[in-house]
């Protein structure tokens, strides 16, 4: 049964991407035939059509490929690592830290005079994160003292991130930065790609390798590293994976949450719950999913910049509870 | 040919010694039963022979690269962790990850034969009982093919008939020219299934040998505080623990 599942889920995944991607370039408040777009996208005329093609509307489909891809497989490559399906990839402090650093852009002045300032100063934040997160758990350090270290960053980086709130000399800085923590596609333009790009596929690449660690590790830490599985390699990869992939993606789309926790949850029983399986399987449907949020946002309210965080999040947290209500029922298995 | 070589081993905790000075050698074909009371440093010892704790001393295995060292020797934890609702399968299939190359579909059903598990294959690992998943996760470690086994009480939580089933597979590996070190309470098990037993206390290695040599009375009073029945029966040694000894040593 699970067999033929797994067959054609990864093909499934990938034609229900390419399906939303394509969608995600023929939707916009500029009401435009499908034909008429791709036609300008393609052949380019030198017109309005093709600038809103490729300058807008192609630009913030690939981010949110990107940005869903790597939110996505850093939720799965997470959860696997720790064992624990609650885990995300705001667990371990990536976002928050990548937040606070965008935040310090914003209030600073620095966003406003370097358009560059705010990605960069994000990933900064991710880096730092990692750092402080590797000098806290060690190289050693096991899956718990990782949460620990991971809740503490986080912590700090919001209080941080409060405190710059707090000290804001003028509500408009205020009500930016809040926004920004909201987390937006819209108005990105192929700069934020190029940022974001290099830096979320070296991400995905280091992620894509963990699939035999993580696999091994479902027999417990003991266990798996008698099995060769080298964890001191695992966890130096998947922290520098993840800080790569979430700190770029938060660095050009703010913080998005829900993404890392859901799907992961939601596709592991179409890959018989094997971990490795679950990390490709996880970046298509996290491109899937903030692709499909992202066109949600445009026809929803079009006037009212909903912001993909919002909806995110109030899409997610009901399912996630759903999710976590059908577990328990189910016996509660991969929720001790 | 030895197997493990273990050259005054030594861990610390807190300046204590878990493991004292312990040194001895598995060769091929035995089936070795590590006996001790609770504390006496018997998990230690393994996962430091494995190279997973802080030591000093020599291991032969220690020295190893992580995947060279699992194509030596497999080990089965005494926490039985399944973290995902993977199927029996995919389980015992982990086993081959130190393997490159193919036949792993065979190995694993050998395995899965070997341990009476052939209905479970496709079942979920999560949704059995504590006893069912102890043999999956004995199949696992069988499919890693290694010559040695470590085994950290692999018998606790089983039915007498798997008990007794999953002794004479471990004593078959050995006679298959493999070797297995295994933590055992049951001393009745370690007694009639095992070549030699290891006998540990407060951290070292007080007696070394063939079962009757190391479940002497003295050895049972001194080191587990406890006065046995011992006999020879048909079917081979019976060791039963009757009485707890009181005062000191």
């Amino acid at each position: 049964m699970s067999a033929v599942a797994q067959g054609w889920l990864i093909p499934a995944l990938t034609a229900l991407v390419a399906a939303l991607f394509l969608a995600s370039l023929l939707i916009g408040p500029a009401a435009i035939s499908p034909g008429e777009s791709l036609r300008a996208l393609i052949l380019g005329d030198a017109g309005p059509l093709t600038v809103v093609m490729r300058e807008i509307r192609l630009p913030r489909a690939i981010l949110g490929l990107l940005v869903g891809a790597a939110l996505g497989l850093s939720g799965a490559a997470l959860q696997g690592y720790l064992r624990n399906p609650l885990a995300e990839p705001g667990l371990i402090g990536v976002s928050g830290a990548a937040a606070l650093g965008a935040v310090i852009a914003l209030q600073t002045g620095l966003a406003a005079a370097f358009a560059l300032a705010l990605p960069l100063l994000a990933l900064t934040g991710a880096v730092a994160a990692v750092s402080l997160l590797l000098l806290l758990a060690g190289a050693r350090g096991g899956a718990l003292t990782l949460i620990l270290a991971g809740i503490a960053v986080s912590a700090l980086a919001g209080a941080a991130t409060a405190l710059v709130l707090n000290l804001s000399p003028n509500p408009f800085a205020a009500a930016e930065i809040v926004f920004w923590t909201m987390g937006s596609l819209a108005d990105r333009s192929f700069t934020h790609v190029g940022l974001a790009a290099p830096f979320i596929m070296l991400g995905a690449a280091l992620l894509l390798t963990l699939g035999p660690g993580l696999d091994a590790l479902t027999l417990g830490e003991d266990a798996a590293e008698a099995l060769g599985a080298g964890l001191t390699r695992v966890r130096l990869v998947l922290v520098a994976g993840v800080a790569a992939a979430v700190g770029a993606a938060t660095a050009v789309a703010g913080a998005i949450g829900f993404v890392g926790l859901v799907v992961p949850h939601l596709l592991r029983p179409l890959v018989g719950a094997r971990p490795s399986r679950l990390l490709p399987a996880s970046a298509l449907g996290g491109a899937a999913m903030v692709l499909a949020a992202d066109i949600a946002v445009r026809l929803i309210l079009p006037e009212r910049d909903l912001k993909l965080g919002v909806l995110m999040a109030l899409v997610g947290a009901p399912l996630f509870l759903h999710l976590i209500y059908r577990t328990r029922r189910d016996g509660g298995e991969g929720l001790r | 040919m030895s197997l493990l070589a273990l050259d005054r081993l030594r861990v610390e905790r807190g300046g204590c010694p878990v493991v004292d000075d312990v040194s001895f050698a598995v060769a091929a074909g035995e089936c070795i039963g590590l006996i001790g009371p609770n504390g006496a440093g018997k998990t230690t010892l393994m996962r430091a022979a494995l190279g997973l704790e802080r030591h000093s001393g020599g291991s032969s295995l220690a020295g190893l690269r992580p995947a060279a060292r699992a194509r030596m020797a497999a080990f089965l934890p005494q926490a039985r962790q399944i973290a995902w609702p993977v199927d029996v399968e995919t389980l015992v299939g982990l086993g081959r990850l130190p393997h490159a190359g193919g036949g792993d579909r065979e190995v694993v059903t050998g395995a899965l034969r070997r341990m009476g598990l052939e209905g479970f294959r496709y079942r979920i690992a999560t949704r059995l009982s504590g006893g069912e998943q102890a043999r999956v996760l004995i199949a696992r470690a069988l499919a890693q093919e290694a010559p040695l086994l470590l085994a950290d009480e692999p018998m606790a939580g089983l039915d007498p008939a798997h008990q007794i089933a999953g002794m004479e597979v471990f004593s078959g590996l050995a006679a298959e020219g493999r070797a297995v070190l295994m933590a055992l309470h049951d001393l009745g098990l370690a007694a009639r299934f095992c070549s030699r037993l290891l006998l540990m206390h407060q951290g070292r290695l007080v007696a070394d040998g063939p079962p009757d040599a190391v479940l002497t009375e003295a050895n049972l009073a001194r080191v587990f505080r406890i006065r046995a029945f011992r006999a020879e029966g048909p079917d081979g040694p019976v060791v039963q623990p009757v009485a707890v000894l009181e005062g000191e040593a």
